[in-house]
């Protein structure tokens, strides 16, 4: 059986800010990671592949990127992927949600035609937009279940628990499929000694738009419906007052007598 | 694409400094700039070179086509509650913003509403403000699924041709919009924080990025429709005017049950009221200063006497203290209540964009450096775990004067 992870190097979401005073870009040291939730989807593949010895699990990571997202990819390598493939080249440059998931189509297509699986995270944490998997499952013709928290392999079918606004649902559907994850452990998980120099010795490739054999014209900025227009730093809220808590009975009063006062309390 | 006028730079590295993508250097053989991949034509090196020596081409339009393209879409999104079908708050919250949008393009507001016996839902969209409804019942759309979903809205848009299609944020609208993105070949710009036509009629959204330090506008300049999606809470909901009616038309929906490839197995629901998070007026909510599971009795005491609702942050529902469904934040739900109490919440941005519409916010944190003091109406540094058995006290006391 064949999984393929869809994986993204993202930014410290976090540490990336607009300085207020100029509007420009505030990147300094800022890190390159392997986007959280797509370490949720490599934790699942591990645990598919763990829980299912018989099917002889194989996992393929696959990213689309600058060439230094290679970094991200030996991540996955390193968290159990068994290769991994970075879709890199100009062409690809600029690319926006569409544009991006024709491209990761084609790569699928051209590298792992035989999938029964496709695991992403389900956002990446520069964007958050969450789009990209199920535009990518659209193009491919496969079924999609967004939020999964749990995977389970049943014969030719998956079955994920969903979230769902109100609780979770349990989904099947049958394979190839898509499956986007929103959550795991939430700690990140430090590759022993070994994972990290076995990763060195899997194969990771470095794949261009005319090795997969993409028209320039399909992907790119001259292919992506939506453009930037402009970048601003959001509008700051000002803080109201604030007080010193030391003397609990205190500040509790200072409370009660500001909600009181807003009429926020029923006495 | 972004071209340098190689005679023009002088190599000053403003470009570099400023390119929020890292997409422009300036090399140092030949101390000129050089666009890198990345390049997203965002144009903020544009305006900031001091030589005018960067400047975008973009693709020509063709005005006629555009042209072709009329009036403002919105997924009807629905839920059960208590067993009924009710139009989800985030539908008449994108009909109030549709209803600007149009009266700004001279167009009209249409809701698509997919489902199943859900015609009864129709007259409360037309006192919203939509101006025609197209329903569209089958018995295969009781349940939200992707493939039903998508191939029913999916028609409309290429039959009908709107201008503007907008989306809920929601799961399922974060799990369909895309996938009739994918279907038309269109852009899509997802959890927008604004939505405004420019005086080349065309959409302007405007989305929150890294986590809600940035602020991006969007246009999709060459394809129709432009789509959106927005937050629930994000716009207000706008009054009923019960006299208003529109157009009904009712569409003819040829689904087979093999179209829809995914079933669901198993539906569980928490309690509702209990969860209902974005519609609650008073939320009490709780961060990882909490320091354990046990400790969150402190904060539905504190909950019941103010009668709020009990939400958190991701790293508690991430441990498992609160469920999902209760999670404010970028990854959990927005919310805008009249009062948030934030406790032990330092204020990562990612908990910000989902909580600073809220009217009034009180914060309670040990951490006087706390980013969520810097939103708060009124805060307090000091330990919640001695004030708040304090306040209530307080609450008790001042109840049972009032009772006597």
């Amino acid at each position: 059986m064949k999984i393929v992870i869809l994986v993204k190097q993202v930014p410290e979401a976090d540490k990336v800010a607009v300085d207020p005073e100029t509007g420009t870009l505030i990147r300094e040291g800022v890190a390159s990671i392997l986007n959280p939730y797509c370490e949720y989807a490599l934790d699942q593949a591990a645990k598919l592949k763990k829980d299912n010895p018989e099917l002889n699990i194989e996992v393929t990571a696959i990213s689309m990127g600058p060439p230094q997202a290679k970094i991200a990819l030996l991540r996955c390598l390193e968290l159990g992927a068994d290769k991994a493939y970075l879709l890199s080249d100009r062409k690809f440059a600029g690319s926006d949600v569409w544009a991006t998931s024709t491209a990761i189509k084609e790569g699928i297509v051209g590298l792992e035609p035989n999938f029964d699986l496709i695991l992403a995270g389900k956002q990446a944490i520069d964007g958050d937009t969450a789009q990209v998997p199920a535009e990518t499952a659209e193009q491919l013709g496969v079924p999609q279940i967004t939020y999964g928290v749990d995977v389970v392999i049943n014969d030719k079918r998956v079955e994920v628990k969903r979230e769902t606004e109100t609780g979770y649902q349990i989904l099947s559907t049958k394979m190839p499929a898509l499956v986007t994850m929103s959550k795991g452990s939430n700690i990140r998980r430090i590759p022993s000694m070994q994972d990290v120099l076995e990763a060195r010795k899997k194969p990771l490739k470095v794949v261009s738009a005319d090795d997969l054999s993409i028209e320039e014209s399909k992907v790119g900025l001259s292919a992506s419906p939506t453009q930037v227009d402009k970048i601003f730093a959001p509008p700051s809220k000002s803080g109201g007052q604030t007080i010193d808590g030391s003397d609990p009975k205190a500040a509790a009063r200072k409370l009660f007598d500001y909600l009181k006062e807003n009429k926020f309390l029923r006495v | 694409m972004l071209n340098v006028d190689i005679e023009t730079c002088i190599g000053c590295k403003i470009c570099e400094r400023v390119c929020p993508f890292a997409a422009i250097i300036v090399e140092p053989e030949t101390k000129k700039a050089k666009v890198l991949e990345g390049c997203t034509l965002c144009g903020t090196c544009v305006g900031a070179c001091p030589v005018n020596a960067l400047s975008i081409e973009r693709k020509a339009v063709s005005e006629e086509e555009i042209a072709l393209y009329k009036n403002v879409f919105i997924w009807g999104e629905w839920e059960k509650k208590e067993g009924k079908k009710v139009i989800k708050n985030v539908a008449f919250e994108l009909l109030g913003k549709g209803k600007e949008l149009t009266e700004k393009l001279g167009e009209s507001l249409a809701v698509v509403l997919p489902g199943n016996d859900v015609g009864h839902l129709v007259p409360e969209l037309f006192h919203h403000g939509a101006d025609k409804v197209y329903l569209c019942e089958h018995e295969l759309l009781e349940d939200y699924s992707t493939d039903g979903y998508t191939s029913v809205i999916a028609s409309v848009i290429a039959s009908e041709k709107p201008s503007i299609v907008l989306y809920g944020a929601t799961p399922n609208g974060r799990d369909l919009a895309p996938r009739i993105a994918g279907r038309l070949a269109l852009g899509l710009t997802a959890d927008c924080t604004g939505l405004d036509i420019n005086e080349s009629r065309q959409l302007v959204q405007t989305r929150p990025a890294f986590g809600g330090n940035i602020m991006a506008s969007i246009l999709s300049p060459y394809t129709r429709p432009q789509m959106s999606s927005v937050r629930p809470n994000v716009f207000p909901k706008p009054e009923a005017d019960v006299s208003k009616t529109g157009v009904l038309e009712e569409v003819e929906v040829t689904l087979k049950p093999v179209s829809i490839r995914t079933k669901i197995i198993e539906e569980i629901v928490y309690h509702e009221e209990s969860i209902n998070i974005e519609e609650a007026n008073i939320l009490v909510s709780a961060g990882r200063g909490i320091g354990s599971k046990d400790n969150l009795q402190y904060i539905e005491e504190l909950a019941e006497a103010v009668n709020g609702t009990v939400s958190g942050s991701r790293p508690l529902v991430d441990l498992g203290w609160l469920p999902h469904p209760q999670q404010v934040g970028q990854s959990g739900k927005t919310v805008a209540p009249t009062l948030y109490i934030a406790l032990g919440i330092s204020g990562a941005v990612q908990h910000l964009v989902g909580m600073t519409s809220s009217d009034t916010i009180v914060a309670i944190n040990k951490d006087k450096e706390a980013p969520i003091f810097e939103v708060a109406d009124f805060g307090i540094i000091g330990d919640m775990f001695e004030i708040i058995p304090e306040f209530v006290k307080i609450i008790k006391e001042e109840q049972a004067k009032k009772a006597n």
